[in-house]
Formats: C-alpha cells, sequence, structure tokens
C-alpha cells in the first residue's frame, strides 16, 4: 500500500527554501528551545510532515472520516482532541491498533507516514491543501541520479555506492521533515552511529570510513573503498569521530522544486 | 532422580555438618558414586537432611559454596570469600558448562545455589533444577501464567528463594508459589492481587524466618502497591504494608488534596493508583528485625501535578518490622518524583561503616545519588552525585533534596532510566568500595500529560524522550548493534568509597549496562554489560584483567559458588546460563 502515496507528496507552491531553512535551524536548535511534544502547538510540525499527511489522509482516512474529519458521528478529527489519545504517541498507538468495536481497522503505517498524519491530524482545522502541489519522485529521482550526484554514495537497491548509509527504505524510516533537513543541513541529521571515524594503527595503517558498530574493546567500519573492518581498539594509536557529515547541503546547489522533487522521490523508497 | 535426590542429600550433610576434610570425602564420593556419600549422610547428620533453616540464611556468607539468596545473604552484598580464583590465574578461566533456554527472550535471573543443587527460572515462569556441576537437569517446574496479565517492562522474572526444602516463586500474574525444591512439584499457590488491574511479580521473594516476604510491580498501571508476608507452609498472608498509605494512614497527609481552582487537571484520589511498586528483593538485618524494601515510582510517573505532595511511600526506602510490617523508618529519595526515579535498587547492609560503629544502608539510586542510612533509625549521613545530576542542587541537614526542575524542552540528568536501575551493586569489606553499574552523561527530557486512571491501562502520563543528537530520528538501540553511541551515554562500573561517596576508580563501556556486579574476597571484580562481554576487574584499581564475549546482553547480576574444591562462577547471558572455572 506504500507505493500508492509515492508520487502524491506535496510541497510548498513557492518559496520552499525559505520554509526548509527555517526548519532546518529549528532542528539544530532543537535540543536548546523548549520541547513543544506535548504542547500540540502548529509549529512544532514541519509543513512537510503535514502535507504527507494530508496525501495519506485523503486516500486512506476520508472514505470514513471525510473532508472535513467529521463524518463519524460523535469524532470531530479538526478538533485537534482525540478521545483515545492525548500525546502524538498515543495517537501513534491508537491508528497501529484500530479500533474493532468502533468499526476502525489497524493502519501498519511506517514511521514517516505517522509522522505525517499525526502531524496532519493536529494541523487539519488550519492547513490549507489548496496552498501546496505534489512533489514528483519521478523527477526527484532524476536528480538523485543525476544533478544531485547522491548515488556516488548513497544506494538505492542495487545501484550506488555502500559508502554512505543505504536508502532503500529511508522514506519509511525518517519523517518528511527530517528528510528534507538532511538535504538543506546534513549534519544535523546524521544519526551518531553513522559518523565518520578516521582510524590510525599502531603500524601506521589508516582507515577513513563510516563506524557500523561499536563496543568497548573494538568497532566496525565501512571505509572508503566499501571494504568492511573490524578493529580491536587495543591495536589504534588514534581514533576520530567527527560529527560534521561528509554530505554536502544542496541548499545553494538545488532548486526549490528540485528539492521537493528530490523529498518526493525519498519518501517513495519504501524498501521491499 | 533418585540418583539426585541422594546427591542432595549429601550435600546437605556437608553443610550441616562437614565442613572441611569430611567435605572433600563426601563430595568426591559424588563424582564417583553416591554409596560413600549416603554412609556420610548417615553418619554426620543428626539434623534433617537439605533444609535450608532460617539459620543458616541468616549466615548464609559462611557458607560461600552455596548461594542461599537472591543477593547472596540478607546483607545483599553480592560479597563472596571464595577466593581460588584471582588476579593472578583469572585469565584462566575455562568454560564448564551452558545451560540455554528454549523460552525466547533476555533472562534476568539469579541463580540459587544450595547443597550441591542450583535453581534458576526461565521466561516465563518456570523454575529449574539442574546440576550446578555439569548442567544437567533434575526437573523443570513450568507454569503459564494468565494470558490476560498485564505487564510492564518485560515478562521476566529474577528468582526463587528456598526454605527447607521448598522453593518460593513470584509470577507475572500475581501468585506466589511454593515448589518441592527436590521433585519441582507446586506445594501451594496464593493470588496475591488481580493481573488484570496491572498486578506482577517480577523479583525474587525474601524468607525470613516462617514466611516469605513478597511485594508486586505494576506502577505504570495505577496499582497500589504492597510488600505482604505469606507463611511458608501454607500460603496465607500473615501481613500486609501498603506502599500507599490510606487514610487515617501515618504518610497519607502527603497526598495531599488538590488546589480549590486548579488550572490542570488535579486527581483528588490519587493515593488510590498511586503506584509504589516493589521491582527488587529487600534485605534483612536480623539484630534489629527489620527488613528493607526499595519503593518504586509514584504513579502517573511523570504529571506531578494531578498527585500534590510527596506521594509517600514512593521512590522511598522502607524499614518493616519482619514479623507483623509494622513500618519503623522511612527515608525518600526523590520526594514527588516526576523522573521515575523509583528506589528499584536492593538495599545493600554494611556494618560498621567506615569504621564509625554504625551500621547502616548504603544504596546507589536511580536519581544519580549515593546515599548511607543508619540501619536502626534510617538517618541520612550521606547523599552524594555519583554520575551528572541537575534535578537537584544540594540536602538539607534531613536529607531532604532540593529539587532545581528543569525548564520545559531541557534535558534532566540522569535520564529517566537512571543513574543506575535495578543492576545489582556490590560492596566488598576487603576492598571498602561500592560498586554500582552506572548510565554516565545520560538524559531525558521530560514532557507530562495528564491522564485520568482507567483499570488496567498505562498511567505514566506523557513520556519522556531521549536527549538524542537528532531528535524524532528512528531505530535507537542498543546491542549488538549500539546506535545510541556516545552522543546519548554511556555505561560504566564506578567504585566509590562507601563511607564518603567518592569516586576511586571507573571503568568505562561504549554501550550502557544492565548487568550487576559479583566481587570476592581474592578483590576479583565480575560484570556484565549490553554488548555481551562477561568482564573480571580488580576491585581494587579497576583494571580489566579478563574477558569473555558471551554474546547477548547480561541483565541479571554474576554469582560464584564451589562444588569440591573447584570454585565456579557463572552468569546468565541473553537466554544462556554460562558457568566457568579454573581448570
Amino acid at each position: 500500500m506504500t507505493r500508492v502515496f509515492a508520487t502524491a507528496v506535496l510541497s510548498l507552491v513557492a518559496g520552499v527554501i525559505g520554509v526548509q531553512s527555517a526548519s532546518a535551524q529549528a532542528a539544530n536548535d532543537n535540543r536548546l528551545k523548549p520541547d513543544t511534544t506535548n504542547q500540540l502547538h502548529d509549529a512544532q510540525y514541519p509543513d512537510v510532515d503535514i502535507m504527507y499527511g494530508a496525501s495519506l489522509y485523503a486516500a486512506r482516512c476520508v472514505t470514513c472520516h471525510g473532508v472535513q474529519g467529521d463524518a463519524i458521528g460523535g469524532v470531530n478529527l479538526r478538533s485537534g482532541k482525540f478521545r483515545n489519545a492525548s500525546t502524538d504517541n498515543e495517537l501513534a498507538r491508537f491508528i497501529r491498533a484500530g479500533s474493532p468495536a468502533a468499526g476502525m481497522p489497524p493502519f501498519a503505517l511506517d514511521n514517516a507516514e505517522m509522522a505525517g498524519i499525526t502531524a496532519y491530524l493536529r494541523n487539519m482545522n488550519t492547513f490549507d491543501t489548496a496552498s501546496v502541489k505534489a512533489g514528483d519522485a519521478a523527477r526527484g529521482r532524476a536528480v538523485f541520479e543525476g544533478k544531485g550526484g547522491c548515488a556516488a554514495c548513497h544506494r538505492v537497491g542495487r545501484l550506488g555506492s555502500r559508502v554512505a548509509p543505504n536508502l532503500s527504505d529511508i522514506g519509511a524510516q525518517r519523517s518528511p521533515g527530517s528528510l528534507q533537513r538532511s538535504l538543506v543541513d546534513p549534519s544535523s541529521q546524521m544519526m551518531p552511529i553513522n559518523r565518520p571515524v578516521r582510524l590510525v594503527k599502531k603500524d601506521g595503517t589508516v582507515v577513513n570510513g563510516r563506524r557500523l558498530n561499536e563496543d568497548t574493546y573494538s568497532v566496525q567500519v565501512i571505509d572508503d573503498k566499501e571494504r568492511l573492518h573490524s578493529i580491536l581498539k587495543a591495536d589504534l594509536r588514534e581514533f576520530a569521530i567527527s560529527k560534521t557529515s561528509p554530505m554536502p547541503s544542496y541548499k545553494d546547489t538545488l532548486s526549490s522544486s528540485e528539492i521537493a522533487d528530490l523529498l518526493g522521490y525519498l519518501l517513495s523508497l519504501k524498501g521491499q | 532422580m533418585r540418583e539426585g535426590a541422594k546427591v542432595q542429600r549429601c550435600e546437605g550433610a556437608k553443610v550441616q555438618r562437614c565442613e572441611s576434610a569430611k567435605v572433600r570425602r563426601c563430595e568426591g564420593a559424588r563424582v564417583r558414586g553416591t554409596a560413600v556419600c549416603l554412609v556420610l549422610t548417615c553418619v554426620l547428620s543428626s539434623v534433617v537432611l537439605g533444609q535450608v533453616t532460617p539459620q543458616r540464611l541468616v549466615n548464609a556468607s559462611t557458607e560461600p559454596q552455596n548461594w542461599l539468596t537472591y543477593s547472596g545473604s540478607y546483607w545483599s552484598q553480592r560479597y563472596s570469600t571464595l577466593d581460588q580464583i584471582t588476579p593472578a590465574n583469572v585469565r584462566n578461566l575455562k568454560l564448564q558448562w551452558v545451560y540455554q533456554s528454549p523460552v525466547a527472550g533476555n533472562w534476568q535471573t539469579t541463580p540459587l545455589v544450595v547443597d550441591g543443587m542450583m535453581y534458576i527460572t526461565q521466561r516465563p515462569n518456570d523454575v529449574v533444577a539442574l546440576d550446578p556441576l555439569t548442567g544437567r537437569v533434575f526437573w523443570i517446574y513450568r507454569y503459564t501464567p494468565n494470558p490476560d496479565r498485564i505487564v510492564c517492562c518485560g515478562a521476566n522474572n529474577r528468582g526463587v528463594a528456598i526454605l527447607g526444602d521448598t522453593l518460593f516463586l513470584g509470577t507475572l500474574d500475581a501468585h506466589v508459589i511454593a515448589i518441592d525444591a527436590k521433585t519441582g512439584r507446586e506445594v501451594w499457590k496464593t493470588q496475591v492481587a488481580n493481573t488484570t488491574s496491572g498486578y506482577s511479580i517480577t523479583h525474587a521473594p525474601l524468607v525470613i524466618k516462617d514466611k516469605v516476604i513478597i511485594g508486586v510491580g505494576g506502577g505504570e498501571y495505577g496499582i497500589r502497591g504492597f510488600i505482604a508476608a505469606y507463611n511458608a507452609d501454607t500460603g496465607k498472608e500473615a501481613w500486609r504494608f501498603y506502599t500507599i498509605p490510606g487514610p487515617g494512614e501515618k504518610g497519607h497527609e502527603t497526598w495531599e488534596a488538590c488546589p480549590p481552582k486548579s488550572e490542570t487537571f488535579c486527581d483528588p484520589e490519587a493515593w488510590k493508583h498511586g503506584g509504589g511498586s516493589i521491582w527488587m528483593t529487600g534485605s534483612y538485618d536480623p539484630q534489629l528485625n527489620l527488613t528493607y524494601w526499595g519503593v518504586g515510582n509514584v504513579g502517573p510517573d511523570y504529571a506531578g501535578a494531578q498527585r500534590p505532595g510527596d506521594n509517600l511511600y514512593t521512590a522511598s526506602i522502607v524499614a518493616l518490622d519482619a514479623d507483623n510490617g509494622t513500618i519503623r523508618w522511612h527515608y525518600q529519595f526523590t520526594p514527588h518524583d516526576v523522573y521515575d526515579y523509583d528506589a528499584v535498587q536492593v538495599p545493600v547492609m554494611i556494618d560498621n561503616w567506615g569504621n564509625t560503629g554504625i551500621n547502616v544502608v548504603a544504596w546507589a539510586n536511580r536519581n544519580g545519588n549515593y546515599y548511607a542510612l543508619e540501619r536502626a533509625t534510617g538517618r541520612f549521613l550521606l547523599g552524594r552525585p555519583f554520575v551528572r545530576v541537575n534535578w537537584m542542587s544540594d540536602f538539607d541537614e534531613r536529607g531532604r533534596p532540593n529539587q532545581t526542575p528543569q525548564p520545559p524542552g531541557m534535558p534532566t540528568y540522569p535520564g529517566n532510566q537512571g543513574g543506575t536501575n535495578w543492576y545489582s551493586p556490590s560492596f566488598s569489606p576487603r576492598t571498602g568500595l561500592f560498586y554500582i553499574s552506572a548510565w554516565e552523561d545520560y538524559a531525558s527530557i521530560y514532557g507530562p500529560t495528564p491522564v485520568e486512571y482507567k483499570e488496567g491501562r498505562n498511567f505514566t502520563g506523557g513520556g519522556p524522550r531521549n536527549n538524542s543528537a537528532v531528535p524524532g530520528a528512528p531505530g535507537f538501540s542498543r546491542a549488538p548493534i549500539n546506535t545510541w553511541t556516545e552522543a546519548a551515554g554511556h555505561g560504566a562500573v564506578i567504585a566509590l568509597d562507601a563511607r564518603t561517596g567518592q569516586q576511586q576508580w571507573k571503568f568505562n563501556m561504549t554501550d550502557v549496562t544492565d548487568s550487576g556486579i559479583l566481587t570476592t574476597a581474592s578483590n576479583l571484580l565480575f560484570t556484565g554489560g549490553r554488548e555481551g562481554f562477561f568482564q573480571a576487574l580488580d576491585a581494587r584499581t579497576g583494571a580489566l584483567l579478563w574477558k569473555t564475549n558471551l554474546g547477548a546482553a547480561i541483565n541479571s547480576g554474576p554469582i560464584t559458588y564451589r562444588i569440591g574444591n573447584k570454585q565456579y562462577v557463572a552468569t546468565v547471558s541473553g537466554l544462556s546460563l554460562f558457568v566457568f572455572a579454573l581448570d
């Protein structure tokens, strides 16, 4: 079912880059700012999450709940309040479990879809779907494999390099907002496990690569030649971990519509 | 089975009568056959064979060949006087045997070793009796808990207790069961609470005199916690102490009335579902006849505004009269807890603390502080952070913390899994050091949400999130692939001077640890961690002496015992029990 929505990703008509920059900034500062997770504030949900959720709602929910969210007696989704859930986590749990007694089936949404649908449900009352247009996953793929040069490091299916994290199911793992921020500020969204490492063994051998795993006594990496290494720390002279992603920002090298299309493509990558 | 019974009798006889030379003959006989052993049994025993008397439990530390209670003795130090394995020879440890459970899921059990028998629990509520020399199984008691049970935080069991020749087990569906130690047959079964309301039992019972003492878990479901004693012969309840005092009882006043015009939701009957779980086995001071227990978090965990007051006896230690359950004193580590800082630890008793002449309970709490409390009175003697702490600044003279809540969205140290958690610490009288499995540089961001109590429903009142480098990113997990990394904290064994709380040394791990700790008279420290390494450290310095990769997280405390003249060390890893000794 996930494929159905792959091309229905929406993006803002204008000013995508501007919005993205603001979002990226917010993400960078997130640990220093008040947490709004439980305040149900509009600003906490990236626009791309809400847009993605709107497309999901239109495809999966509207038949029963209606365009206005009030087609089922006693349920008004636009109110932003839910009988069986107060937090987003509870909302996600309810959607995943369904409500057999009320006739609602369970929905096995992935992480990206759940981030989208909760963001949309929280903002249904104010969000105007007419102000957005769809990003095009097919055009996004062309950017991925062409102008963006993404495949030089990332792999999708059986194409591309293994040096950077595999993206074959990234559209099921990351929220739209996180993917969008990855494109303009990669370091902010880099999982710590993926941090680039520089290892110098006692015999002088240097290994540069991406960390795959680490324990008290050893570290596992894939190097820039796609070779896998498992190295004992006792054998190292130097072990440096960088918090800066080797991925470039596409803020100035891709247009707003290209980034929107690329995001659409990434969200279409749901794995097998 | 018959031979097994003979072995038990032999070992029982040994314990009662034949320490020293005769023991060797008896145990040697066991390897070759049982005839000699039986003769010895007849000659030596003037007491009932194989019986674990209350007095033996009091003196458990004088039987280092055995491991008679969850924490090794009533003092709960997880310290053994066995010293065959030393810092010099520990590198020669060899695997002796493995018992692999067919039931999926990580274990948290601590074995008992009693007179040549070993008793462990495996998921969900089985008890397995095995030969500690070979790992061969005598019997398995299988118990299927009610499928409608509601259990927070993992369907686990941490072990059994023994008295006479009867084992005692708490179950996930809130029953206490007595089992014949020789046959694995049920002797009695008592339901202690309603499992569909969220009551469960995960810890090993504590036997004192003729009573089996046990508490209930379920604080995340709005239970009203209690500790209760059951007659070991009959299973009849002897006394019950509610960890949440009711109207008219001392401490009830700490469940304050709601403000007349509260802007946020306030629950006028919060005490009725105030939590106060018992997750870990208590300790016992035979001289004072007091038993000490750590009480879990308040319900709801995080939504503090709806339950004004200190919320006694949550996040506290309580000292109870072992005969009637009357509370003698308490100390609340975290008044009005909103961080899930349960006192979910084993109380460790230290006599003549730092040569002061004072007997104390020493306690490394989930809230990040190390404490010493006078055992007779509960007097606050010491409180000192052992990891980064920012939820409080200091203590007043009576030991009440001055709390410093962090602004919304800012990280609170330690995070909600705590500076430590249920992992058994160890105290070595030889080094004077108190050893903690700690999580360092670990924080959570709390976001409370009001929650109304509904029977059997989650009652946490919101949830904390990790102070991760990429907020909202999925897939943070620990071993076998540790994706948290240095960005979200790490594990450590921390050795404190038990008298001052000052750190003496630290052994860092890359991943966090849920392992307990064992120390021995030869200055060895054994511990594990999430990475699956089982390690021996020098208890004086923290130097790594030996390690082996057992392949799955070590989630319980190692033990040691002796059969014949050989010392063994046993640890759980994943769903298996591994036993090591020198060849």
